[in-house]
Parts: structure tokens; sequence; C-alpha cells
């Protein structure tokens, strides 16, 4: 890991902790996660007690201490998506990922999770690959989606 | 771009703007909000682009891209200027016809237009559409007409007349005063007037004071403020600076929620526009206040959407709330003086600044003024956010507005107010919607999500789920809100599968209380109201999962039961090859049978089977 | 220094205005329960059990007393049917996450709740926060703090690895009011024992015998007279 790219991205906000998580969410950016010594460096430019950081980090949902995988998949839990059917969803990606949610597979592949309303509610049930939108999901789209997604074939 | 040097020059520049712009001129505005960007509008838009280049009509026709139209259930929408041509759900292979036959033609194609499912009756123009009509749209209103990232667009419609009038017609105190005399109040769902917590942080000890926009919408079920953040963020902008200038600050912040990224990217071209032109930035307008704001990104914590857990994650700490005993309008971001709003409140202040408080306190109730943006999802024909003024019937609402219930099924409930909200049963369905009212019934305003449940919805699995979402979300601080809820959980859980007692219904009210009672922050003190106002309004189907070990709605895994019919199934094979256990057997063109020990209620195979030929039933071990 | 005066359960008192209400009460010899306060340390107010009644125009409404700053005229009642009920719920809950804690058991017994309606789980941690603020705030350290959010929250050194500002003082042991020895009662360890409020002692007639003379002994706050109590 290069330090100096974390210091380059740290110079370009204030010094203040009110930065701290637009610094950490660009360095995530980057790696795909929060490595310890990353975070180390960041607890030492910004003069912010460990403690606090590693709190930070581990209290907002956005921020990863492993890596992710290639394509994020969140399935919408929100009460549109709930009364829809979402939760059939989210459990049919867990089978058909063999992970829980929360996990990555072996592959790095996929990241699946959960997440509390994309704000699409009359799309739903809603999952979000990466940056996009799938409204109106089913257990059958499901399986296309996966199947477009994974080169190997394997889910 | 140059900078706007001063009140006239503003109103020069407005001029100019108009000039150049042609009323006449067609042009086509497609809706552009993240609803319509998954029904694939991007794609449209290009489409338009394209065919208008291939057609060599460039210079006759606009595109433009809006934000939110509303109707979010019959998206991309896309509206033709000047006749206001309204074509629903189109897609790329409609885009050449509309631009030959109805730009070029001036005609209209019918498949494209909307058709009310009631009436049959089909509507060229979009605020005839019964969906929009008993609408009162204020400030959805300009969402139609405004590219979001083109300020030129806000200023054409008036935008930021409010703030010049206010830097310098008016004095601070007048500010306040007309927000006052409205009879404004915070939409974020606690209803506190907004006016007085003006005149309170204005009267604040320190010359630092904090204005902060709460945008970090996570009331599931709730998209409003993110359709004016996407659609119409100038007008949050122009609030924000005059609420400054009325309390008397010179920095402030939006936190806005990063699961709405276009949000966030819309909101920053806002902000470099608006400071470009010099609305914001040192000495706005030549009139010598100096005001910026800087955007924080919340960290997707739904707790954060409580203002001391806010400030807290603006200030690079854990989101925890605190005790309010001392207000955040005396003590709040870095122990400044902060005054707090929703992305809604600050929207109406240059509505109400433009059109007097006089206007706006005659719209709604005693009590509630002004017009409220719901987003009306659920099991209801028509979804999407409408904005309707205070004080109209849930009634108008649903059936009015939404157009009923779906699949013309029996209507059981409304939610409002999200996981601190309750369900409004079908007897109250007639009363006035305003903060006194709803809240009487056991729910809330809150930021204004109405989710609407059919009998096909169970309420004790709908309590589990708003339990279990606050668990999720629950900051973990103080003991009733942390171990309290979880304990809900696990009694509700015992419910819906059929292992309580009845003795855990008095235990799950008593609880309930306590939380209620004991809980530090709104969120653990409003977090059992899913669960009283369900006990309250559905006892019966309460005691009959306890007692009977039944779910009427035929929802709660553990109580339902697959099996086939017989006589409907015709051996088709695609629920045995959809089934993710392996559970269902049968030969081809033959009935086929489901093995009740590996079937896990998923119910793909009753969602997949064309002849409805899997039938559910409750409870367990019946057949 | 102003004073303000204030009524607490009915008798008038006059307290220094910039204690909290907390602060007034003790010192007015009233029992509060608490279990994140500590004098020393920034009142955190997560225990809830310090809540009390206070009585206003619109109605009375519960405050923690912890972070409540006394106010001029405020009624109060630190003893009511609806704040000595929560309070009771509020130590099962923490009693069913830790029951092994011998002060959760000695107040589940000075408070008379006889059972406990959840299921037991097997904690060693309230989450009080005294230990983070004891080594932040006195220790000067910061070597612990809390992550995690809800029920996932706990409190761990940073990357859970050996902290390298810890200085091993002890000082977080000390102030926790879990990791004593457990509750030595008659029950099995993960049940609420009780046995403090059960047992019926050789209690003499009058005041004065051995018993009497050890620590937190509380036979005689048996369930009837500790009703009474509650109800003054």
């Amino acid at each position: 890991m290069e330090l100096e790219k974390i210091d380059k991205i740290i110079e370009k906000y204030s010094s203040d902790s009110s930065s701290l998580t637009s610094i950490l969410s660009e360095i995530q950016a980057e790696y795909s996660f929060l490595p310890q010594d990353v975070l180390k460096r960041v607890a030492e430019k910004l003069e912010i007690p460990m403690t606090q950081l590693f709190g930070v980090v581990n209290f907002y949902k956005i921020f990863k201490l492993e890596p992710s995988g290639k394509y994020i998949i969140r399935v919408c839990l929100g009460t549109a998506c709930h009364v829809k059917g979402a939760h059939g969803i989210l459990e049919e990606f867990e089978r058909k990922l063999k992970i829980r949610v929360g996990e990555t597979t072996k592959d790095l592949a996929f990241t699946l999770e959960k997440v509390n309303c994309l704000g699409c509610c009359s799309l739903g049930p809603v999952a979000m690959v990466n940056d996009d939108h799938c409204g109106q999901m089913n257990a059958v789209k499901v399986n296309s989606l996966l199947k477009r997604l994974s080169s190997s074939g394997k889910y | 771009m140059k900078k706007i040097k001063n009140r006239e020059d503003l109103e020069r520049v407005r001029k100019r703007i108009v000039k150049k712009s042609d009323p006449n001129k067609p042009c086509i505005t497609i809706s552009s909000g993240t609803c319509c960007r998954a029904y694939g509008c991007q794609k449209v838009t290009k489409a338009f682009i394209t065919e208008i280049e291939k057609q060599e009509i460039r210079d006759k026709v606009e595109v433009k891209t809006t934000g939110c139209l509303g109707f979010c259930e019959r998206g991309p929408i896309v509206v033709i200027y000047p006749k206001g041509i309204y074509y629903q759900r189109v897609t790329i292979e409609d885009v050449s016809e509309i631009v030959t036959e109805t730009i070029l033609n001036g005609k209209i194609i019918d498949r494209l237009l909307y058709i009310d499912p009631v009436s049959g009756k089909k509507f060229v123009n979009g605020e005839e559409i019964s969906f929009y009509k008993k609408q009162m749209r204020v400030l959805l209103k300009n969402n139609w007409l405004i590219d979001p990232n083109k300020i030129e667009d806000y200023i054409i419609n008036g935008g930021y007349t409010a703030l010049s009038n206010a830097l310098f017609k008016m004095t601070p105190e007048q500010i306040i005063d007309t927000i006052k005399r409205s009879g404004l109040r915070g939409r974020g769902g606690a209803g506190f007037p907004t006016g007085v917590k003006w005149e309170n942080c204005r009267r604040a000890n320190g010359d630092l004071k904090f204005i902060v926009c709460n945008a970090d919408e996570g009331d599931p079920g709730a998209y409003m403020d993110r359709c004016i953040l996407e659609g119409n963020p100038h007008s949050i902008i122009e609030g924000m600076i005059i609420g400054a200038y009325a309390i008397g600050s010179h920095e402030g912040y939006i936190y806005v929620r990063h699961e709405y990224p276009l949000a966030v990217k819309n909101l920053k071209i806002a902000l470099n526009q608006a400071r470009e032109y010099g609305l914001l930035g040192n000495n706005i307008l030549n009139s010598g206040f100096d005001f910026d704001i800087k955007i924080s990104i919340g960290g997707g914590v739904f707790v954060c959407g409580e203002s001391t857990a806010l400030i807290a994650s603006i200030e690079g700490k854990i989101g925890e709330p605190r005790a309010k005993y001392i207000h955040t309008v005396e003590k709040g971001l870095w122990n400044k003086p902060t005054n707090l709003n929703n992305v809604e409140t600050w929207a109406n202040i240059p509505i109400i600044i433009n059109k007097g408080s006089k206007w706006f306190s005659a719209i709604g109730t005693e009590k509630s003024k002004g017009t409220k943006i719901f987003s009306l999802v659920g099991k209801i024909n028509n979804s999407g956010l409408v904005e309707v003024p205070m004080g109209i019937t849930l009634k108008e609402i649903v059936y009015e507005i939404g157009g009923g219930v779906l699949n013309g099924k029996k209507f059981k409930a409304i939610q409002t107010g999200g996981p601190s909200g309750g369900c409004i049963p079908e007897k109250l369905l007639d009363l006035p919607v305003d903060f006194e009212k709803l809240k009487e019934t056991g729910s809330m305003m809150g930021s204004g999500g109405m989710i609407v449940i059919d009998e096909e919805t169970c309420v004790v699995d709908l309590a589990k789920y708003f339990l279990n979402f606050i668990l999720d979300e629950s900051c973990g601080k103080c003991i009733p809100c942390r171990e309290g809820t979880g304990r809900l959980s696990e009694i509700v859980e015992r419910i819906t599968s059929g292992k309580a007692k009845i003795e855990d219904l008095k235990l799950l009210e008593e609880l309930s209380h306590v939380v209620k009672d004991f809980s530090l922050c709104g969120l653990g003190q409003t977090a059992p109201n899913p669960v009283l106002s369900t006990i309250n309004y559905f006892r019966d189907e309460w005691e009959t999962h306890i007692k009977n070990k039944t779910c009427p709605a035929l929802v709660c895994k553990e109580l339902i039961q697959y099996y086939v019919d017989n006589g409907k199934c015709n051996g088709c094979g695609v629920c045995k090859n959809l089934c993710p256990q392996k559970a269902i057997l049968g030969e081809l063109k033959n009935p086929h049978s489901i093995v009740q020990d590996r079937c896990i209620s998923c119910g793909i195979c009753h969602e997949n089977c064309k002849d409805n030929a899997i039938i559910l039933s409750s409870p367990r071990g019946k057949n | 220094m102003g004073i303000v005066t204030l009524k607490v359960n009915g008798i008038e008192a006059r307290v220094d205005e910039s204690w909290t209400l907390l602060e007034a009460l003790r010192f007015l010899g009233v029992e509060i329960p608490t279990l994140c306060h500590h004098d020393g340390l920034t009142p955190y107010g997560v225990c809830r059990l310090c809540m009390v009644e206070i009585e206003e125009k619109s109605g009375t409404k519960l405050v923690t007393s912890c972070l409540y700053p006394v106010k001029e005229g405020i009624v109060v009642k630190t003893h009511t049917d609806r704040v000595v009920k929560g309070r009771r719920m509020l130590v099962e809950l923490m009693l069913a996450r830790c029951p092994n804690s011998k002060t959760l058991q000695d107040l589940a017994s000075k408070m008379g709740i006889e059972n406990i309606r959840f299921k037991m789980k097997n904690e060693d941690c309230i989450l009080c926060g005294l230990c983070v603020r004891l080594c932040k705030e006195q220790m000067m350290s910061g070597a612990i703090g809390f992550i995690g959010r809800g029920e996932k929250r706990e409190v761990v050194t940073p990357f859970r690895t050996k902290s390298e500002i810890c200085r091993n003082c002890g000082a977080c042991m000390y102030v926790c009011p879990v990791v004593e020895l457990p509750c030595r009662g008659y029950n099995p360890q993960g049940e609420l024992c009780n046995s403090c409020l059960r047992v019926v002692p050789e209690c003499a007639d009058e005041y004065g015998q051995i018993m009497c003379y050890l620590e937190s002994c509380g036979s005689c706050v048996k369930k009837g007279e500790m009703n009474e109590l509650v109800k003054t």
C-alpha cells in the first residue's frame, strides 16, 4: 500500500475531523476496503485517537474492513419492498451464492448486503448491483442476473 | 459564467435567459430521477438525442432531463411541451416514432398515453390524470420544468427571487416573523414550529452559528427528500441561505445519505453553480452577507437522522444521540448554536417568502399548515410521490389519488411514519391528515411514508419487520432500546413461529411501554409504536397467531404450508425446476406434489405457477 | 453561585443551580439506583435507571436525572409507579443479559424481582461505558472504545489487539459493575439468585444483631417491606 497516495487524498480535505467520512470513503473507493496500516496513517495525519477512528469505521455501514467482491449486490429491505416479498429475494441470493448476507464469495466475485430502503419504493422489490438498480425482482430474475454477471457461470 | 453583482443584475440575468428561450419551441422532457433511471430513462434520453441528430432537427427541438415527476410507477415519463403531452412507460423503441409523429407531424401516439384503469379514459395532458388532479403541487411543481443541473432553469422559473427579497427588503426579524406566522412546522417528523426554532437559534449566545440540512432520509418507504434533492436542489440551497441570513450564520452543512448518489451529484453541481453566480459564498449579491454550504456524506446508518446523532456524525464521531436537555439551537455542532431542518422544510422557505405567510397559512388545518409530500407505496395502484394540502383525508389519498388497492384486493391498513409510526385501519380512513390527528391514532406523520397494506399482508409480520429494522439500526447506546427491542423481537418471533403463550402478548405490551418511556432518543421512544398500534387495531390477528397458530394473511412462514391442487396442476414442471429444495416431485404432464419435510416455504413455486395450482393453508399440518 | 428551589416527592428543597438533578437528589438523601454513573466521570445516561418523573403543565415527563440540569421550580417524583415498574424491567433486561453480575443480582433482590421472563444470555458486559470513560477521562489513556451498533456493540481495543497505549493500570476492571466475583447464592450460575431476598434471616426483634453490621446484607428488605418503601 503506497502511503503517499493516502497522504494525497488526505491533503485534499480540511484537516479537521469533519472530513473523516469523506476521506475514508475516497480511500475505500480506491482499495475496496480499509486496511489496518491505512487507518493508522489516517489517524496519525488527522490527529484523531485510533480508538475513535476504529469506533467510527466499525459503526458506519459504508466502511469495510475486508475486501469486497467485484459486484456488490444490495437488496433493499425497505417497507414497500418488504410487503412485496423482498426477504424472499434476499434468501434466493443467499441460496444461489451460498453465502449469508454481509459475506463475500470466496472468489471475490460477489458481496451480498442488505440495505434499509434505497428510495425506489415504487419499483419494489429492488436490488442494486454496484450503481445500477434492478426493479421488480423475483426469484427467476435473481437467477438470470447472477448468470449474466458471473463470467465463470458458477452461480 | 459571470458573477451576479447585485439585486438588479439578478433581474437582468433572468430577463436575458427568458429572452433566449422560446416558449413555443418544442421541448422533450424526460423524467430522470433514480426510479426512472432504473427503468432505463438514460438510454431513452440518448436515443432521443441520436434520433434528433439523425433527422437533423437539432435547432427545432430541445431535449431536457428533469427530476422525478412523482408517478414513479409509470416511468420513464416523457412530457412534450408546449402542449404538455404526457407519455408514460416510454422505451427506446418508441423514440423515433415520437420524434417523427409527435414532434414533426403534431400527432399524438395513443398507446403511450395514460389510461385510467377505473374509467378507461385516456389522457393527453398529465395534469388531468386523477393521480395528479387532486394533488396540490407547490414544492414539486418545478420538478416538471427544470433541469436540476442548470441553474438558469431555476432562475427562469422565479428562482432566487425570494433570496433577493429577503436580503434587501427584509430584516432577519421580519423573515423569522414571516416564517412564524406561516405556521410552517418541521417536515422531518416531529413537527416543531420552524420559525420558533429559528428565533431560538438567533437569540442563542455566540457569534459562530451553524445551519444544517438533514438529508439523511432513512425512513423505509419514504423518498420525498430524494426527489427534491435530485430534482430541485436550488430550492433547498435558497431556503438555507435565507435561513442563515435570518439566524446569523455563515456556514452550513447538508448531511446527505450515501445511498442517494444522484442526489449527491446534483447537489454538488448546484452548489458550484450557485457559487459561480455569486449566490453563495462571500458577499452574496453584494449584500455584505457571507454564507457557504458544505456537503457531508452519511455513513448509511439510520439513527444519524436523529439531530444529535447527525451532528456527532458531521463532527467525525460515532453517530450516537445524546439527551437534548440542552437544545441544539444552543449547543449543537462543535458546541455552537445550530439550526437543523429537514430538506422539505428548507424547500418550503423560498415559497413562503415569495407568496407570503398568509397564502401559506391558508392551506391546511388549524395547527398544520401548507402542503406535505407523501410517498404512497405498497399495495396500491398508483404508487409514487404525492403532494397534498394538510387536512386531506386518507381516503382521498388512497382511493382518489392512489386509485385503490392493487389487484382489487381488500384494503387492510395504511402504515405511516416508518418504523416510528403505526398502522391506521380502514375505519379511520376519513381522518384528515395532520400532525395531531395522526398522532392520536397511535401513528405519526414521520417524514411522510405511506405504505398501503392489503389482506395479504400480516400485521404481526409487519410489526416484526419494523422491530428487526430498529434492532439493526439502534446505535446500542442505551439499555431499553438495545436490550428491549431485542427482547421484543424475540417475543414476536415466538408468536410468528407458533411457540408463544398468551402471556407473551402481555409481556410484549408491558415491555413496549418501558422502551417507549425509558429510551434515550426518539428512535427508541417510538420503536414500539408499530407493535402497540397493531395490537390496538388488530388484536384478533395477534391472538389468532398465538392461540390457533394460524396466520390469516398466509405470510408467517412457520405457520403456513404449501400444497398442490391436483385438479389444477397440469404438470408443466416449472415449479419443480425452480424449487431450491428439490421438494417438488412429479412426472411431466402429471400432477406434482410437495414433500413437506423438505419445503422451506420460500413461495417460489406459488409465485411462478401460471395455473394457481399451488395453494397455501394455515395452520400447518392440515393436508 | 445561585440556588434553585425544587420540590422532591412533595418536599421543597434548595440546591445549587449548577448541579444535575441526580446530584441534587443524592444530596437530599433520595436513593436513586444507577449503573453507568460515577462521580468522577462525565454522565453518559445509558443505564436509564436514574430516570425520574417531572411534572409539567401539560402532564408529566420522564427525565434522565444524571443529565438533567436542575431548574427553578421543578416538581420531581422519584418513585412513582411508572418509574419503579420501568426500573424493574430495566434490571430484568440487564440481568437477562449478564446473569452472573453480583451488582445486578443484588439490585434485583432489592427491587423485589423474583423471576426473569427472558431467555438468559451469558454476556459479561452491560455496555455501561464506565471503563471507556475512566480510561479516557481519568487515566488519560483512551485505550478502549465502543465499536459496532445495536446488539453488536462492544468495548474493544483498536483492531482487537494488545493496545500500544494501555498501561495495564486495571482501572477498567476496578470500575466495572459486572467483572467482580459472581453471586454465590443457592441457585446455579446463570440464573436469578434472589438468595438475599428469599433467605429468612435469623433476625432479632431489634436492630443491632451481628447480621445488621454485615455490609449490604439486605435481608430485612423483604418483599412486603420493599413495597411499603416504594409507596412512600
